[in-house]
């Protein structure tokens, strides 16, 4: 994933927007990260050309790995067409020259904030995180030392007491997203925003998983093939969400869901949240109760730039 | 009330040797040496500023002290100098055999989470993970430290300050610990809510036969809890010994002057 | 609880002096006697004689490790052998007091809160007496003294002074101590009162405890006492 030695004569910015000393940064704070699966890596996080929230950890991440032959995938909310997607697809298509797919087949690098695509990942395949908040101790331990001290010595009790709030108050482990997870059986780990649905397919998993925190300059990684187990109680074992409802439009009955108010009757409707999952199922001839519903029609598959 | 047989309680739990404290050119602890056996509960008395908490802080292990040893008789280390060991196992020893009681319960508290979890924290930090039995282990703290059990799950800054404290103590007694350490415990409590709160360290204390270190400026706590005194004075130990004697014939100047100064109802 | 029969004596006072030091006051030294030698047995009931301020009340404080003495040594028989209380470490002194001595003072001080039941069975559970035992021990004795059925589930920061010094009394008497030392126990107490605390003081003294007391009225010191022990003549002049 070397940088092109032949860079177009015009172009403004460094290839892949970082300079080549940065990206060997950032590369370095990466090799740490996947030789410590779950350790938090400090790094020189840069300022980028969106504010802090926008993904600027996740960017500087791909910044770093992507090469011209990479196909480039990102998605927000699990959907390839929204604004924030939209806008970092196209920035790392002109910045990076690299092909760009909504296919999580097709795809070797995928950008992500709050979801683990449908589609199995594959070996060779890299999802890169857009990290808020890298430690999962902070809401309940405010201090920096206290909680690198808690990493150090493996003291993760702490973190339990996340876990007693929400059966005290909801009867069962709530924590829809940011569900913390034990990373190789030695370092506690946030997941960053995915819904814990999603916690699964970070276990064992065929494709690096990175994850990058710019505003708290934080990097770290779950390499191919390792354990990532979410904490649960003995007596309330870890469980994902489901639904009862089956895509409106797909109909498919497995998959992680949105829900979609469709007027001031109270009238919903749940849809895959992975568009392009959903989308490939439409065309595969699926289809759920509301096909052909007006949401239906304006799902299209984004032209490609 | 009390299970322990006489030579339970003859072991030794803590001895510190020529203990130094100073921050830069100020000597905060000067040659402090003590020692205290299982089930006893020593005072520290003294004027604001003698080193009292200092003291606390450096044989509780959050401050390490410039000279001397403090000597702590672990179940996984036996008697062992704290600061000798790692700091892992320092914090294990904490963890496991130790609770602090700060004067401040905003200190010792985790004011984001309920009471019960409070409370629970100390077994879920060793080890515990069954809901069941650590909420049922919660409630029954609640209930020893006369808690309203349908408070368990509000925020400790809904309770009074003596609830607070009371949280405080369960919090620190649950996992049951060898030496409990308490700073100025009834430090911020009207004197009713003192007299509740005394009352009840007593009789935890004695029940469960642990140790307690009590830092107090409040000549009354100090007599009603304490076995023993130890007399501080910028940051020397000016006199030692069994409470009542301490109290009532004081050797020392500085004990004479403390005494002599307790206001009488 | 029996004394042994081959020993000599339970209390044995060697040669103590007392005087005070006022270190906050140009360090005045306050002297109060010198040179007291006393030896109390089993079954004796020694009444410590002398007027007001000659230092009965220092002697007895002495003798229970209360008051540091300046010279000498207070030697009592505790767990087979004799324990110096002057110079003994604090756990000792304590261990002392939980099982071999027992001290009836002027004042009730204990914490506010308890009941009074609770805090005349506390002796007896911290020699590990069961529960049930303990209670009924205590209530015997509650009974024994007259304070009213009422009284005993309230904590005693309420009562009268002569339903205070019956607690007080309980509270020692509720064991058998092999050595009892005696503050005024019936000072503030009525007629019959005083009789039951006289029985109970005479049924202490022929079961073979040793007993030193301090008593104002001669009617109760002549009731008890099988020796008198002046401490005027060895009074020092301040």
């Amino acid at each position: 994933m070397n940088a092109p030695s032949n860079l177009p004569a015009n172009r403004v910015y460094n290839y892949a927007y970082l300079d080549e000393q940065t990206k060997r940064m950032i590369r370095r704070s990466i090799l740490k990260a996947i030789a410590i699966p779950g350790y938090q890596v400090p790094f020189g996080s840069r300022e980028m050309p969106v504010p802090y929230g926008w993904g600027t950890g996740g960017i500087q991440v791909t910044a770093s790995i992507i090469g011209p032959d990479d196909v480039y995938k990102c998605i927000d909310q699990g959907a390839d067409d929204t604004t924030n997607a939209v806008s970092i697809r196209r920035f790392f298509a002109r910045v990076a020259d690299v092909a760009t797919t909504e296919q999580t087949e097709e795809a070797t690098i995928i950008q992500t904030r709050h979801r683990i695509p449908e589609a199995p990942l594959q070996e060779g395949q890299i999802m890169v995180y857009q990290v808020p908040q890298p430690e999962p101790l902070r809401g309940l331990e405010p201090r920096e030392t206290e909680t690198r001290a808690m990493h150090a010595y493996e003291e993760y009790g702490l973190q339990y007491l996340s876990l007693y709030e929400s059966v005290a108050a909801y009867g069962r482990i709530a924590g829809g997203a940011g569900y913390p997870v034990l990373v190789d059986e030695r370092y506690l780990m946030s997941p960053s925003p995915i819904p814990k649905f999603d916690n699964p397919k970070l276990h064992q998993s065929e494709a690096l998983h990175l994850f990058g925190a710019g505003r708290e300059k934080r990097i770290y990684a779950v390499p191919p093939h390792t354990d990532v187990r979410s904490l649960d109680f003995e007596d309330y074992p870890f469980e994902i969400q489901s639904w009862d409802e089956v895509c409106a439009l797909c109909n498919c009955d497995s998959s992680y869901k949105d829900e979609v108010i469709l007027d001031d009757d109270g009238n919903r409707m749940f849809v895959c949240s992975d568009s392009a999952y959903c989308g490939e199922r439409r065309k595969q001839g699926h289809s759920g109760p509301l096909a052909g519903h007006a949401l239906d029609q304006l799902d299209q598959p984004e032209d490609a730039e | 009330m009390s299970m322990i047989t006489p030579i339970e309680r003859d072991e030794q739990l803590l001895v510190v040797e020529g203990l130094d404290k100073s921050f830069g050119p100020i000597g905060a602890c000067r040659d402090v040496s003590f020692e205290l056996r299982r089930g006893e509960i020593l005072g520290i008395v003294g004027e604001s500023g003698s080193g009292k908490t200092t003291l606390l802080r450096c044989i509780s292990g959050q401050l390490e002290p410039t000279g001397g040893q403090v000597l702590f008789n672990s179940r996984r280390h036996g008697m062992h100098d704290i600061f000798a060991l790692s700091e892992q196992d320092r914090r294990r020893i904490a963890r496991e055999e130790w609770g602090y009681v700060h004067q401040n319960p905003r200190d010792g508290l985790r004011m984001r989470v309920s009471g019960g979890a409070n409370v629970a924290e100390p077994l879920m930090m060793n080890g515990r993970r069954h809901y069941g039995e650590m909420r049922e282990q919660s409630l029954n703290w609640f209930e020893r430290v006369e808690l309203d059990l349908g408070r368990i799950d509000n925020k400790p800054r809904t309770f009074s300050g003596g609830m607070q404290q009371r949280l405080q103590i369960a919090r620190n007694l649950i996992h049951n610990p060898s030496l409990v350490f308490m700073d100025e415990p009834t430090g911020g409590l009207d004197v009713s809510v003192q007299a509740r709160l005394l009352d009840l360290m007593r009789v935890l204390v004695r029940e469960m036969g642990l140790a307690a270190i009590i830092v107090t400026h409040d000549i009354g706590v100090a007599r009603l809890l304490a076995d023993r005194l130890l007399v501080m004075k910028s940051g020397f130990v000016v006199e030692q010994g069994l409470t009542d004697q301490v109290l009532d014939d004081p050797q020392h100047g500085y004990t004479q002057l403390l005494v002599s100064s307790v206001l009488q109802i | 609880m029996t004394m042994m029969e081959d020993q000599a004596a339970a209390i044995r006072i060697e040669a103590i002096a007392k005087t005070f030091t006022l270190h906050n006051q140009g360090s005045t030294l306050v002297p109060v006697f010198a040179n007291v030698s006393l030896e109390v047995a089993a079954g004796e009931c020694v009444v410590l004689s002398g007027v007001s301020g000659v230092g009965k009340s220092t002697m007895l404080r002495a003798i229970y490790g209360n008051y540091v003495p300046s010279d000498g040594s207070v030697k009592l028989f505790h767990d087979g052998e004799y324990v110096d209380i002057t110079n003994a470490p604090p756990h000792v002194v304590l261990d002392i007091r939980r099982r071999t001595m027992g001290y009836v003072s002027q004042f009730l001080r204990v914490i506010p809160r308890i009941q009074t039941l609770q805090l005349v069975m506390e002796p007896l559970l911290e020699n590990s007496v069961d529960a049930g035992e303990a209670k009924d021990r205590a209530e015997a004795i509650l009974a024994m003294l007259n304070l009213p059925k009422a009284l005993w589930g309230l904590p005693p920061a309420t009562f009268s002074g002569g339903e205070q010094q019956r607690v007080n009394i309980a509270r020692v008497m509720v064991r058998e101590y092999p050595v009892l030392l005696l503050d005024e126990p019936t000072a503030s107490l009525d007629a019959a009162n005083r009789q039951t605390v006289i029985k109970l003081m005479n049924a202490a003294r022929d079961r073979g405890t040793a007993m030193v007391g301090i008593f104002h009225d001669e009617a109760v010191r002549n009731a008890v006492a099988t020796r008198f022990f002046d401490v005027t003549e060895y009074r020092l002049a301040a």
